[in-house]
């Protein structure tokens, strides 16, 4: 069996720790976990949703920005992050797999290990608004 | 392979009349393979000895370091075939994000940490950085093949699986797998070490730890003995070898520990606690 890298497995020992709301994606943008915190905000336990990939996460959650326009997923921050390999911060509207409205506030940034591998990347965010 | 333990304590070097029996070196194994090339993992104070023991034609040493924390390293400039012209001499391990393996081990082969530098001895030195192709790096030494990976460990760590004609030795001598865990064992694929113990025919790891020291001591990147025994049980090995003894435990204490922890968890292992001067033959 495969196992996770050093440096992904301690972020998300960090994320379980944390009050924050974290989402991870591994290198290929794959969902690989979220947290507690988050798992409020995206209206869905991580265990009942599991491993997601990018096609899916990015669109599943319906994020549109103020105007009510759909934001496509090449302008998320996380997608920005995986794919520019910089940090992105963006503020959008999404729905919850509950349905629930949110304006949420997203920092994301890539996850670069050690010898400088490219491991995934990670997005934290904040809740604004609920509808 | 036949599998040579000439240090077992972790931390600190502990000679006393209480640990004569599993030792008081810091860590260094030794792993010969069936044609007879020879690995020294870490180079722990034990490393003195094993030096005296090596034919002193030796052309080749091959140590590959876990980290360079003091106690995996502060044998090295004892060790005696590095004051030796024309032995060739090949040190593996972890550089950092910002400096060299060489840089590191010459923080310490140094004044005023060390009277003797690097350059002053007499061996053909070459560096080896495992960071540089990780995760999976895969090293070709004789007749073995290696597999370095990170694992959990303050500061860079590594973990190497060692294979020999069909048979595998797992080396974890510090490892906190445990780490972060609110139970555990818990997943395979989120736990740390574990792609490189699956299956092996031995695993040495680190046993430093009682339960109730570990409660006090989480985050210094050891094991309980508990946890490392259930490690072993998670990875699924044949046999496992408790490493890395703290250096406050005696010989009488770590007799009583292994055998409580055997009584209450019934390994499906065999097990064989490592102590100085111990040899064993690990066939697959």
């Amino acid at each position: 069996m495969s196992q996770q890298e050093i440096e992904v497995i301690l972020a998300r020992h960090l994320a379980e720790y944390l009050a924050m709301p974290i989402f991870i994606v591994n290198p290929d943008g794959d969902l690989i976990f979220y947290n507690e915190p988050a798992e409020a905000i995206l209206g869905s336990r991580y265990n009942e949703t599991g491993v997601m990939p990018a096609s899916e996460w990015s669109t599943v959650f319906h994020p549109i920005d103020h105007d009510g326009n759909p934001i496509p997923p090449h302008e998320l921050p996380l997608v920005i992050a995986l794919t520019q390999h910089c940090p992105a911060h963006k503020i959008f509207w999404i729905r919850g797999l509950d349905g629930a409205m949110r304006e949420i506030e997203v920092t994301a940034f890539p996850l670069i290990g050690q010898a400088e591998r490219f491991l995934g990347g990670i997005a934290i965010f904040w809740e604004i608004t609920t509808n | 392979m036949k599998v040579t333990f000439w240090g077992t304590r972790g931390s600190l070097a502990s000679p006393s009349a209480e640990t004569v029996r599993y030792g008081g070196n810091t860590s260094c194994v030794a792993v010969q393979g069936s044609e007879g090339t020879i690995l020294i993992l870490d180079a722990g104070t034990g490393i003195r000895n094993l030096g005296q023991s090596l034919p002193s034609d030796l052309k080749r040493v091959d140590i590959l370091l876990t980290h360079l924390h003091m106690d995996h390293i502060q044998g090295l400039p004892f060790f005696a075939p590095l004051r030796r012209k024309g032995v060739e001499f090949h040190i593996w391990g972890p550089a950092s994000t910002t400096m060299s393996l060489s840089a590191r081990l010459q923080k310490y082969l140094s004044p005023p940490l060390f009277p003797v530098s690097v350059r002053d001895l007499s061996a053909e030195l070459h560096f080896h950085e495992l960071a540089e192709e990780l995760p999976a790096h895969l090293i070709e030494i004789g007749e073995f093949s290696i597999n370095a990976q990170l694992i959990i460990h303050p500061n860079p760590t590594i973990g190497y699986r060692i294979q020999c004609a069909g048979a595998a030795v797992t080396y974890l001598p510090d490892h906190e797998p445990a780490l972060g865990e609110r139970t555990f064992p818990h997943e395979k694929e989120w736990t740390s070490g574990y792609a490189l113990a699956e299956g092996a025919d031995l695993l040495i790891h680190d046993a430093q730890f009682t339960e109730k020291e570990y409660q006090s001591r989480v985050g210094f990147g050891h094991s309980s003995i508990r946890h490392a025994f259930e490690f072993a049980e998670l990875t699924s090995v044949k046999h496992f070898a408790p490493f890395h003894y703290d250096p406050t435990h005696s010989d009488d204490e770590l007799d009583f520990l292994f055998a409580e922890t055997i009584a209450e968890l019934h390994p499906s292992y065999a097990v064989t606690p490592s102590r100085e001067g111990l040899s064993l033959e690990v066939v697959c």
